[in-house]
């Protein structure tokens, strides 16, 4: 299992990827900051950045304001 | 002559040498970076590095630590100004440069904390994404969630890694801005800062998450 944002649960496979995580969250943001188990991942890698099982994974959608 | 003493002696015990020791480097000295900046002059910050390309307008005097005298002026001068009327002591490298990528270790490489003061989410990200991959550990405060009016309750800080984010996480910009808001997250960014530089809190003896 992978926990995203301390709050939702998505179902661990092999070779899941940054970017399924996302979809199945239905995280279609163009602007957001990843990190696995507290590692930036850069938006390039989302689609081969394997995630393990019982991660931490954390998604931040980013707002105008400053 | 200022005695450093008096000027920092209500100063949380153990924190002022840490912070004298300490550079913070300010990405945009707008709503969030010009309060952020005052807050860490007044703590007793060693080095700010600040970075901006724009002048002072008549909009910006809403939320952002800027007079009528200052229209005109860039921010990065001006603010400098304001800075050290607070902190004489306090070291400033400026640069009036509209930010990009390949600027950021230039530029910011000395510091130990760059605070995020962007007003566009795509310089968030951009900036985020060229800081990690520079400085995988070191500390990026961002702000993200300010605008709108109220709903103090929804302002917190969130850490990812190396990365803290300040605000509520949702609201955006387009739906106009109010100082108070802008001015909790960018005291909220400060803290963490000074949190992070202090190494401990003192007031709650509480460690850095």
């Amino acid at each position: 299992m992978i926990l995203v944002n301390d709050r939702d649960e998505v179902r661990f496979h092999e070779g899941i990827t940054v970017r399924e995580v996302l979809d199945a969250m239905g995280y279609d943001w163009a602007l957001l900051t990843v990190t696995v188990n507290e590692t930036f991942v850069p938006p390039e890698e989302y689609r081969a950045y394997v995630v393990p099982d019982n991660a931490d994974f954390k998604a931040m959608h980013l707002f105008h304001g400053g | 002559m200022i005695n450093p003493h008096e000027l920092f002696a209500r100063n949380v015990p153990g924190s002022t040498e840490a912070l004298q020791n300490a550079a913070v480097g300010l990405a945009g000295c707008g709503g969030l970076g010009s309060n952020v900046a005052v807050a860490l002059a007044r703590a007793g910050i060693g080095k700010l590095i600040l970075a901006d390309y724009d002048r002072v307008e008549l909009s910006n005097l809403n939320r952002q630590h800027y007079f009528l005298s200052d229209v005109g002026k860039y921010k990065t001068e001006a603010l400098s100004d304001h800075l050290r009327n607070i902190n004489p002591q306090i070291k400033i490298e400026l640069f009036i440069k509209k930010l990009a990528p390949a600027d950021i270790i230039t530029i910011f490489g000395q510091a130990d904390v760059l605070i995020e003061a962007f007003d566009r989410a795509e310089a968030k990200q951009w900036l985020i994404e060229t800081w990690s991959k520079a400085f995988p550990s070191r500390p990026i405060i961002v702000g993200n969630g300010l605008a709108g009016l109220g709903a103090t309750e929804s302002l917190i800080v969130r850490r990812m890694g190396h990365i803290w984010f300040c605000g509520d996480g949702f609201s955006d910009a387009n739906i106009g801005l109010s100082a108070p808001r802008v001015g909790i997250v960018a005291m909220m960014q400060a803290n963490v800062a000074i949190e992070l530089l202090g190494k401990e809190s003192h007031d709650t003896g509480q460690r850095p998450r």
